[in-house]
């Protein structure tokens, strides 16, 4: 591996438990900065909960526990004295359908920086909105209609509008659970240019069902069954020479 | 291969193109061997059928293209599945090749004509030309059989077949400088000889396209070279005491 990369975020055997059901099984996984890392894995192995653990999503969910250490750069994030909302601003997240809040454009975007005290002035927080949506290339589309509400706007623009949304607090990993599915082609398309973009200012996890999306967008793949960790290794190495059976079956559609 | 494909069709695909590569495999080992027997035979007759026979290996190439191509496009293939199209591709290529160096040696039968010499003249020959053969047959058995035991031991014998070929070129030599009226049919069987290597060549070339769908890397080491004929020289001493 190269000497360059640095670790931003490491799971240190997590597990989580919904009540009495195991979902994790005791993840080990570094996250590189400014790399592009891809969860695969089938529907229940446990890769959207790993996903969820790294900004404790999981803290929302009744009777999920914890356990382990996820450390963002030096820091546990399960430290009883972290603040999870400060936290989260470090860490986004996109979700796998665009949810924009029932305002204008320009308030979802203003929302985050606003509440987190980004801005002095509303000159400021005007910079901050502009400068999001045009990192989340979606200005030019939208830039004469700031004000209109923001679900007004088509699927792809939407989810590109979530992307803007989570990028406005200044974060330095984003999660993104499934973020094209619900998308089509060519708004994948974007929304694939745009997570290569992104990567040179921010730590990107993304999780997807979609091979060839994993194979496009990262540069590091992860794959997960029945809550391990089977494999994981530079996403060029995962998609022509695996190591593991279970790897090679699932990518090459032989599973079960 | 291990499992099969939840989408039943897709192995269907696959074993279409390692069946085609069988057929081809056979078919330009019968060209091979029958181009020398019409060099041995002097059977114009069989030569000429050699030389029709290779616009099926050109259509069967172009067939594996086309349904690879289409794989590709429709199933996005990836790991295992991907390498073994891709070497498909290739292999059929290196198939191709070998019929083309039947086809050549076929060719030569009518300028030979001529000057026929008596059946054991071409003694060596022949056995280069099975020696190329039987490393032609263990490596499309070892892709048919999956076995990378087998693909490794067939790069072994890459250098039996160039030392084979060092020692024909000095035998044909030698002719030529003992009779020159043998040359015009030296000649000839100098480039038979040298397409009978090629043809081992391309072998060692399917060795390592199965080693490499079968491992995800090609073999690391230089393959053995042993070929030796860039430095035998016309002085007659040197043709019999080089390398001896």
């Amino acid at each position: 591996m190269n000497p360059e990369l640095s670790i931003k975020m490491r799971g240190l055997d997590v597990k989580v438990f919904y009540d009495s059901n195991q979902a994790l099984h005791g993840i080990t996984l570094s996250i590189l900065e400014n790399n592009v890392t891809a969860l695969i894995g089938p529907s229940g192995c446990g890769k959207s909960t790993f996903l969820r653990c790294l900004n404790r999503m999981n803290d929302t969910i009744e009777g999920a526990r914890v356990t382990g250490h996820v450390f963002l750069d030096e820091e546990d994030i399960y430290d009883s004295s972290l603040d999870v909302v400060e936290l989260r601003s470090r860490v986004g997240m996109v979700f796998q359908k665009p949810n924009p809040f029932p305002k204008s454009i320009y308030e979802n975007v203003a929302y985050g920086p606003r509440i987190h005290g980004l801005a002095r002035s509303r000159l400021e927080l005007d910079e901050i909105v502009e400068k999001s949506l045009l990192k989340a290339g979606l200005f030019n589309e939208i830039k004469d209609r700031l004000h209109d509400a923001g679900t007004g706007l088509s699927g792809g623009q939407q989810q590109r509008l979530c992307i803007a949304r989570a990028i406005a607090v200044s974060p330095e990993v984003i999660l993104m659970d499934e973020p094209c599915s619900a998308l089509d082609p060519i708004a994948t398309a974007r929304i694939e240019e745009l997570i290569d973009d992104l990567r040179k200012n921010y730590t990107i996890v993304i999780v997807t069902h979609s091979m060839q999306q994993a194979a496009r967008v990262s540069q590091f793949t992860a794959m997960f069954h029945l809550g391990t960790l089977i494999e994981f290794g530079a996403t060029e190495t995962i998609f022509t020479s695996p190591k593991e059976q279970r790897t090679q079956d699932y990518i090459t559609g032989r599973f079960g | 291969m291990s499992a099969q494909h939840i989408v039943r069709s897709f192995d269907k695909e696959l074993d279409y193109l390692a069946k085609k590569i069988a057929e081809m495999g056979k078919h330009a080992r019968h060209m091979v061997e029958r181009s020398i027997s019409a060099i041995v035979q002097d059977d114009s007759f069989l030569a000429d059928r050699v030389i029709a026979e290779d616009i099926v290996l050109d259509e069967a190439e172009r067939d594996i293209d086309e349904k690879a191509i289409l794989i590709i496009a429709l199933r996005q293939p990836m790991a295992v599945d991907l390498r073994e199209i891709v070497g498909t591709i290739r292999m059929s290529a290196d198939l191709e090749r070998i019929g083309d160096m039947g086809k050549n040696i076929a060719k030569r039968v009518a300028a030979m004509t001529e000057i026929r010499q008596s059946a054991s003249f071409y003694k060596n020959l022949e056995a280069f030309a099975s020696l190329a053969l039987r490393q032609l047959d263990e490596v499309l058995d070892a892709y048919a059989k999956q076995s990378l035991e087998r693909i490794d031991a067939v790069r072994e014998h890459d250098d039996e077949i160039d030392a084979m070929y060092t020692s024909l070129f000095r035998e044909l030599l030698s002719y030529m400088v003992e009779y020159p009226s043998n040359i015009t049919v030296c000649t000839h069987l100098l480039f038979c000889a040298k397409n009978i290597e090629r043809i081992g060549d391309h072998a060692t070339n399917i060795a390592e396209t199965v080693h490499y769908i079968l491992t995800g890397y090609y073999p690391l080491s230089e393959r053995p070279k042993d070929d030796q004929t860039y430095e035998v020289g016309l002085d007659k001493k040197r043709i019999f005491q080089k390398n001896v």
